[in-house]
């Protein structure tokens, strides 16, 4: 009977893989092929949806010419190590990985495959074949600071941090700069959520920040839970990553969109035409690609929900930002304690920023650890 | 309703026949779902199954995934056989990680591979520690250990979160929560084989493996201590009348389940991550209770149950890769294969019983 049994299964076994070998050798021509790791499973919104977009910009541009595989739900330990080293073995000629946690894996295996290409999304440390792309995030947070300053009636406005790091507190200082340049009366309270993704801390923040009289709200965390909170308590706020206004149509001001396909499609293509590179900047998040709105990698939806006028004021930061006219970071800055950061005629350079462990004026409370 | 009585006799061919048809039906009904979902069933069952076999550096890759998962299972085994219900194993994972890492630490230049060990037996006692309080309110004040060990997990993983974003902070991660690298003695190498390189990631931790395996085998089967678990666990009144004492083998089984589960930790961070982070376990102490279940309670089984999990782990990242098939989908699969195998064991001990309604 064991024996029986074994022998189906084995048999089994082997049809199944011929099967296999069949389907694989149909395909044909010399597609480039890609591999995307992703954090969690895509879903409708936030983070890793906004990656998903951007990799069906990139089969939308490039057609057959691209073969794309993605793993989604990829923790970031040694699950990453061996789904990047397998997408490496596979033949994938480029992997983009993204999320900050792959940067020890990505770099691992980028020794192993000296011949892939690698993309890090949001890391800071590169080698000859792993190339790094970030977004200026804290550019649209300046333009919610505008609009937050013109529209809040309390002056109290509500901030739900993921983790103190510098690139989650640029975007408060970023904030509070918008904030104060239409509104020196306003400030910010900022709640840590410690975690990038989870509705339920998400909405109790923001239900802690409106109890206390907050009637704006934005986020650096992923879910639309704050935002659908504001739309039952009345308040207004900014939707994160991808646009939420499905989630809370009276209550999202605007949103600003990570807009990842650009960078993709431009990655690609300097691979297929023998031109990647790892750029040459300094060795931090600056140093490689790291867009904004300008270079359409941070977009901004439609302003909705506000009166035509704050609209204009938003879309005139808008604007300045592209051109260049306003510089979110010039002096003088002094932090939120009255220290000088930088002084009149000067402002702080991409390295700086990277750097920031403190708060600006116009934000309340320090910067916990 | 329905009831379950125990089977006079457990069947010798239904024990070989039972998993074979558990599989025949996972298989089945795996088909059936991959066809109604749209995917080329053949090719998916041939991605989860034995694409993980498909190259041996794959094959490495399964006993990397399921080395901490069997040495955890191994520890949880003590415990469940003894009805002590430790379910904080994540936790015992972590804080054996934690202490471990930290002593690490300490040593920045420290290059003799010698302090890994040194390392593993502070992670025994790390996880140990954290399943001794759970022991200790269970014997001294009859606290549940279920909720005890189930909630230090959280306290755990808040804990380590903490230190890695204050004191352990590497001053040089930008912010991140991330610790300085391990200092090269408590890295755990991969195993060069010569003519091959490296396979995958397959390093010297899995080694314990099998010195834990006969070690356990022998301990449970062969030694009076391990006798006394068996007889707590299946007849606690004989344990009593045989004067066992129960306090004892209650904090024994848990400070050993608890030290396995930290020296796993150690090893998995060691081997694969080399500096500690916010994360360092990935749910393998729960989901350890479940191999250590499906191995039936027994060193071997563990081990085989490990490798099942890792197997089909493993072969969902292979079947998004090659044919997109979601995480979902695939974990849909395994929890077939899970229920099977579970019900095929269940059903071989026990008999159904139909009782009329009363």
């Amino acid at each position: 009977m064991l024996k029986f049994c074994m022998r189906i299964f084995s048999l089994f076994a082997l049809s199944a893989s011929v099967l296999f070998f069949m389907f694989n050798s149909a395909f044909a021509g010399n597609p480039t092929k890609v591999g995307f790791v992703y954090l969690t499973t895509p879903g409708d919104h936030g983070w890793t949806y906004a990656h998903e977009l951007g990799k069906q910009m990139v089969e939308k541009r490039f057609g057959s010419d691209v073969k794309v595989s993605v793993v989604e739900n990829v923790p970031e330990g040694p699950d990453a190590t061996r789904v990047i080293r397998e997408l490496a073995k596979q033949g994938n000629e480029i992997i983009f990985t993204t999320s900050f946690g792959y940067m020890e894996p990505t770099l691992k295996v980028a020794k192993e495959f000296p011949n892939v290409k690698f993309e890090h999304i949001t890391g800071y440390k590169r080698s000859k074949n792993v190339a790094t792309g970030n977004i200026r995030f804290y550019e649209g947070r300046y333009i919610q600071g505008v609009v937050a300053g013109l529209m809040t009636k309390t002056n109290k406005i509500g901030y739900i941090g993921a983790y103190p790091i510098a690139e989650v507190i640029m975007g408060i200082n970023s904030f509070a700069q918008g904030l104060r340049s239409v509104n020196k009366d306003a400030s910010i309270s900022v709640i840590w959520a410690n975690t990038w993704y989870d509705p339920v801390k998400e909405a109790d923040a923001a239900k802690v920040h409106i109890a206390e009289g907050a009637d704006i709200l934005a986020q650096h965390t992923d879910s639309p839970a704050m935002l659908q909170i504001a739309e039952k308590k009345g308040a207004l706020g900014f939707g994160q990553s991808t646009d939420m206004s499905a989630f809370a149509p009276k209550a999202q001001l605007f949103a600003s969109i990570n807009n990842w396909g650009p960078y993709y499609i431009r990655k690609i293509e300097e691979l297929k035409t023998g031109k990647w590179n790892t750029g040459d900047g300094p060795d931090h998040w600056a140093g490689n690609d790291w867009g904004g709105i300008k270079a359409e990698m941070l977009l901004i939806s439609k302003f909705q929900n506000m009166p035509d006028s704050v609209a204009k004021k938003a879309q005139e930061a808008l604007d300045g930002i592209k051109s260049g006219k306003i510089n979110i970071f010039a002096g003088p800055l002094v932090d939120n304690t009255g220290k000088e950061i930088i002084p009149a005629g000067k402002s702080l350079d991409d390295g700086a920023l990277w750097g920031m462990n403190y708060y600006l004026k116009g934000v309340n409370g320090k910067v916990p650890g | 309703m329905i009831t379950f009585v125990p089977r006079d006799k457990v069947s010798k061919n239904w024990t070989i026949i039972g998993p074979i048809l558990s599989i025949f039906l996972t298989v089945f009904f795996g088909l059936l779902i991959f066809t109604f979902l749209g995917y080329n069933p053949l090719e998916t069952l041939y991605q989860v199954f034995l694409s993980p076999f498909s190259r041996i550096d794959r094959i490495s890759d399964i006993f990397v995934k399921a080395c901490p998962l069997v040495i955890v299972g191994i520890g949880l085994m003590l415990c469940f056989r003894a009805n002590v219900w430790n379910i904080g194993a994540e936790g015992q994972f972590i804080m054996g990680t934690l202490l471990a890492g930290s002593f690490a630490l300490l040593f920045p230049s420290v290059e003799t591979k010698f302090f890994i060990f040194i390392m593993m037996v502070i992670g025994f006692i790390g996880g140990a520690l954290w399943a001794f309080i759970p022991a200790i309110l269970k014997t001294k004040l009859n606290v549940n250990e279920i909720l005890v060990s189930l909630m230090l997990v959280y306290v755990a993983m808040l804990f380590i979160d903490f230190i890695v974003r204050g004191p352990l902070r590497d001053p040089m991660s930008f912010g991140f929560p991330l610790s300085k690298p391990y200092p090269d003695g408590a890295i755990i190498n991969k195993i060069p084989f010569p003519g091959i390189g490296y396979l995958g990631q397959l390093h010297y931790g899995i080694l314990l493996i099998l010195l834990l395996i006969p070690i356990s085998w022998l301990f449970v089967n062969k030694t009076l201590s391990g006798f006394k678990i068996n007889v707590l666990g299946s007849a606690p009144k004989a344990a009593k009348f045989a004067g066992f004492k129960q306090n004892t083998i209650t904090i024994t089984v848990l400070l050993i389940s608890g030290g396995l589960a930290g020296v796993a930790g150690v090893i998995e961070v060691s081997a694969n991550i080399g500096q500690l982070q916010p994360e360092v376990s990935f749910g393998y102490g729960f989901t350890a209770i479940i191999v250590a279940f499906l191995g039936r309670l027994n060193p071997i089984g563990i081990l085989f149950a490990g490798i099942i999990i890792a197997t089909v782990k493993l072969g969902a990242d292979n079947a998004q890769m090659s044919m997109g098939i979601p995480k979902v989908v695939t974990g849909l699969f395994e929890g077939i294969l899970l229920f099977f195998l579970l019900t095929g064991e269940t059903l071989q001990k026990y008999k159904i019983k139909w009782l009329k309604d009363t």
